[in-house]
């Protein structure tokens, strides 16, 4: 005869691993270095939206066996697995055990046993219905999650120029749920922009462009909150503008301010997606600063303005902004959810007539007039200086 | 013998193509190989003392030269030399 629901429930639980509430706290607390176990909660949306136990990570029962190799990808890794009572998550455990995890334990009395302990809990920020649906796509994500979302959500990256580079960033991070972009540009919409700078349109031309930015990333995303700077960044207001982003995508279209922007960022030690872009050549890289090399380890000094000839001089393919543009946006997500490895140390040069990518090593220079050395070592008047940069900047008019 | 990858800025000096093959033991001659068959781009890559000039970055493979041993590094056969302009445009 088959066994009761409650009889099957109890069979169940004589065969799985359990672990005590008080047990799991030490753990915990104990740090979290490798020897800590991986914490998953269980139970459904609704419930965790109330509160889940710090850093566990939330596989709902019935997505277990499609959903834990995203999360727990080693089956070696300890875990331990909770819900509200204990019954659920012993049930998961015996799913674990079957699915070829070696170590797996159910916490009695789940959730509300911890909470009745008075363990540390935490209120996740909960998102509204429209936006769980918005955003289903990167939830079932197993790199970015309900968790990245939300950092998605939370973060702040600013986007200097909405031209060619920051037009399909713009448009993308918006509809990728960027809570706050903000965009730095001086410039109206222009009938010649309209071939690459795919977020204005024909009947914005003569507005502001953080105005016709603002404009197409509201349509795809009312969400955003869209900070406008109708200005050209120089030195006198840099670090005003840039401070308390978590992250600035560079696509201007000049070396002044490409260093400018690196001695201000070094100082700050905000991460840059920096591109570049001229005929069919595209450049990126990500400067992190102290982490890895800045744009002068790279580049010490500008190239004379002959070599440096600009897109309103020479022409640039329309696509190729799109193109390099979107890898920036990409690096963006990846450094604000915190997933994969960040273009850090490297460049990447795309080659569009020949449909090639190279990848280079980039190394911190030691003897790097900025990086070199600490942040308040980096005084105002040195900020966005090289060697002849009069000069420079009167030959490239 | 080792390959060249001109930069588009380069690419009028040397008759608009995108790679130049150029003898040589070590970066500084195969550049200055280069320079020979293409003199246009001597004065682009280096200074009036013959060193590389500083806004041009060369890789031997993947790796930036100023790293290993600036021209002195051997460059051996099928190795591809990369020369790298800053580029500004967004």
């Amino acid at each position: 005869m088959s066994p009761s629901g409650a009889e099957f429930i109890r069979q169940i639980r004589n065969q799985v691993a359990e672990v005590d509430p008080g047990d799991v706290n030490q753990r915990l607390q104990n740090g979290s270095g490798d020897g800590s176990p991986a914490i998953v909660d269980v139970r459904e949306s609704e419930e965790v939206a109330r509160g889940l136990i710090p850093g566990a990570k939330h596989v709902p029962r019935g997505y277990l066996e499609s959903r834990i190799e995203g999360t727990v990808p080693d089956r070696s890794q300890h875990v331990v697995l909770y819900c509200a009572s204990g019954t659920r998550s012993a049930l998961a455990a015996k799913t674990l055990e079957e699915l070829g995890y070696e170590n797996v334990e159910s916490m009695t009395g789940g959730y509300t046993l911890w909470k009745d302990r008075g363990y540390k809990v935490e209120v996740p920020k909960v998102m509204t219905p429209e936006q769980r649906e918005r955003y289903s796509r990167h939830m079932l994500v197993p790199e970015i999650g309900a968790e990245g979302q939300q950092k998605m959500l939370d973060a702040k990256v600013l986007l200097l120029g909405a031209g060619g580079l920051g037009s399909p960033t713009a448009l993308y991070l918006a509809a990728a749920g960027i809570g706050t972009i903000g965009i730095v540009d001086d410039d109206v919409v222009d009938l010649s922009n309209l071939q690459r700078q795919v977020i204005h349109t024909t009947d914005r031309i003569g507005e502001p462009k953080v105005d016709s930015a603002e404009e197409a990333m509201k349509a795809i995303n009312p969400d955003v909150n869209v900070v406008k700077y109708q200005t050209r960044m120089d030195a006198s207001n840099i670090m005003e503008i840039i401070e308390g982003y978590d992250v600035i995508v560079d696509g201007v279209d000049n070396f002044p301010t490409r260093y400018l922007l690196n001695d201000a960022t070094v100082r700050l030690r905000i991460p840059v997606v920096s591109a570049s872009i001229l005929g069919f050549d595209g450049q990126l890289s990500v400067f992190a600063p102290y982490d890895g090399p800045c744009y002068r380890c790279l580049y010490p000094v500008p190239p004379p303005a002959e070599l440096a000839p600009s897109c309103g001089a020479n022409g640039v393919l329309g696509v190729l902004p799109g193109t390099m543009g979107l890898l920036q946006a990409t690096e963006v997500i990846k450094l604000v959810v915190g997933a994969g490895e960040p273009l850090i140390g490297r460049l990447l040069l795309y080659e569009a007539l020949g449909a090639t990518f190279t990848e280079l090593k980039v190394r911190r220079d030691p003897e790097c007039a900025v990086c070199s050395r600490s942040p308040d070592e980096i005084a105002d008047d040195e900020m966005g200086v090289f060697p002849d940069y009069e000069a420079f900047c009167a030959a490239a008019g | 013998m080792a390959t060249v990858r001109i930069p588009p800025v380069l690419r009028p000096s040397v008759g608009g193509v995108k790679e130049v093959d150029a003898d040589g033991e070590n970066v500084g001659d195969v550049l200055r190989s280069l320079a020979d068959q293409h003199p246009a781009t001597q004065p682009q890559m280096f200074a009036e003392g013959g060193e590389l000039n500083r806004y041009v970055n060369v890789y031997l493979n993947d790796e930036d030269v100023r790293v290993l041993d600036g021209l002195e590094t051997p460059v051996g056969t099928g190795d591809v030399l990369v020369i790298l302009p800053a580029m500004a445009g967004g």
